[in-house]
């Protein structure tokens, strides 16, 4: 915690959690899917569906998945500038398991029919969580530059991706590991504390039994 | 280097090292975020014009997404142009600036947290007061906003700022306890009186409960921060006048922390205790819950 966690951040109110939070939500469900999608259902669940209305919860999801920041005074008008920007999005109230009162599940498609569910919860304070991708477990912040890795559960996968990193002199913070089931599909979530660049990401793409590699950084979203 | 964890920690810092708090205070921000003095200054200014383009950002025929509130602002700056108020010109524009930025946020407008969005009026609302009634250059206020980050952070650190965790007076209760030492910086007081100014704001409102009715940041988020500019404008004043705390500042803080930790579940920011569960509040009650 520093000087400026206690005054601000510069926010569109009403709530740093149900506001700020729901922006930030949009905007990683946006930078995770690498584009803006075509079409987008978000599940709200707990205080998020039922505060939500109150507190600007809608707008400020739709918001985030346009790229907009949790300061900028456009937020409230997220709908009108998501009819211009051609995205179509509706709500439902859903509840999900073993999640934080302030959660959404977000499913995108793009325009191609590519498609990508997203979990995640407002913990407070404009800080959020990952908590699911594409059905999968997961528990990162987007404080960090994040690498999600879908790979085949099967030996091996795990060095190979962290050895890749080492070679470029990138250091993990945090590993997560989870899977659906035994040898089916799993999901690594690597935090870094160095960004990792794109020729990096085409590097472990290219590695046997990766399926999918996405990559959050902190120096700007899509 | 501070850490922002004792005011009496700070204050003898203070002794040894000359600088002045809110120096103190910014330097070892900077070393613990390993930021330059430079950019920290330029991210204070930048917290500063938010707090006044926010709010010049207010209209009065504004109502919230609810209904609940808006236009109160308005209200109060018009009897106070009026000319016959019982509070004077400068309290009442401190509660006229209190209820403009608490409903800025209501009908979301971009503003800045201090120390919570629910909590965004006081700091503006005395700071931008004082400026309009005393005179202070920039530079002053920006000063006056790291000592209230300071006293902020220590509060932070040894109680809450959060009403899910402690309740309204780690909201409202914290800002006036920003706020109070702040208006002490503005007029030249010591650090023990900065101290005492936070000490007292705190005191005067420990165990106030977090009861928004609906559970939205609105009723009586928006007035309480009309009260938490009073409470430091009172409190920066007794400092002032020589009047310190009998009890610690630290061991206030920590009497925070003791009285929210045992504050009931629905009186911390649940919407279900206080005046959220009145009959009128309950209309308003998520149907979820």
């Amino acid at each position: 915690m520093n000087l400026f966690d206690i005054l601000g951040p510069i926010m569109v109110g009403p709530s740093s959690s149900h506001t700020a939070g729901a922006v930030r939500i949009g905007s990683m469900a946006r930078a995770l899917f690498g584009q803006q999608p075509k079409t987008a259902r978000l599940y709200l669940h707990g205080s998020f569906a039922s505060t939500g209305a109150g507190h600007g919860t809608y707008q400020a999801l739709i918001a985030g998945l346009l790229g907009l920041a949790p300061d900028d005074p456009d937020v409230p008008n997220s709908y009108a500038l998501a009819e211009q920007a051609g995205m179509s999005f509706s709500f439902e109230t859903r509840t999900l398991r073993d999640v934080h009162p302030n959660s959404v599940l977000i499913t995108m498609e793009a325009e191609d029919g590519r498609r990508m569910e997203m979990g995640a919860s407002s913990l407070g304070g404009g800080r959020i969580e990952v908590f699911s991708v594409d059905g999968l477990r997961t528990a990162f912040s987007g404080e960090l530059p994040t690498l999600l890795v879908q790979n085949n559960d099967q030996p091996g996968c795990v060095s190979r991706v962290t050895a890749v990193l080492a070679e470029h002199n990138i250091n993990v913070a945090t590993l997560q590991l989870s899977r659906g089931g035994r040898g089916g599909d799993a999901v690594m979530v690597i935090e870094c504390d160095q960004e990792v660049y794109l020729s990096t990401v085409d590097e472990i793409r290219a590695l046997p039994g990766i399926i999918q590699v996405t990559r959050y950084s902190l120096e700007g979203a899509v | 280097m501070i850490e922002f964890s004792s005011i009496e920690q700070m204050l003898e810092d203070n002794r040894v090292s000359g600088l002045p708090i809110w120096e103190n205070m910014m330097r070892s921000d900077c070393e613990q975020q390993g930021i330059d003095e430079e950019t920290s200054l330029a991210k204070m200014n930048r917290l500063l014009d938010a707090m006044i383009s926010a709010d010049a950002s207010y209209r009065a025929e504004e109502r919230s997404a609810s209904g609940l509130v808006g236009g109160d602002g308005g209200k109060m700056m018009e009897y106070m142009n009026g000319g016959k108020t019982l509070c004077g010109d400068f309290i009442s524009d401190v509660m006229a600036g209190a209820l403009r930025m608490g409903e800025c946020n209501a009908c979301m407008k971009r503003i800045v947290a201090a120390p919570t969005a629910g909590a965004c009026g006081v700091l503006p609302a005395v700071l931008l007061a004082y400026q309009r009634h005393f005179g202070a250059e920039k530079e002053e206020l920006i000063r006056a906003l790291y000592v209230a980050a300071g006293f902020g952070m220590i509060i932070a650190n040894r109680a809450s700022i959060s009403g899910a965790e402690g309740g309204c007076q780690a909201e409202i209760g914290s800002a006036a306890a920003m706020a109070a030492p702040a208006l002490v910086q503005l007029m030249g007081g010591t650090p023990e009186q900065m101290a005492h100014a936070c000490a007292m704001a705190v005191k005067n409102l420990l165990g106030l409960v977090c009861d928004p009715v609906g559970g939205l940041v609105e009723v009586p988020c928006v007035k309480r921060n009309v009260i938490g500019s009073m409470d430091a404008v009172s409190a920066a004043q007794m400092a002032m006048a020589g009047i310190s705390s009998r009890v610690p500042p630290d061991q206030v803080i920590d009497a925070m922390r003791e009285v929210g930790e045992s504050l009931p579940h629905t009186l911390r920011e649940t919407g279900k205790g206080g005046l959220a569960a009145t009959p009128f509040g309950k209309k308003y009650q998520p149907k979820e819950d």
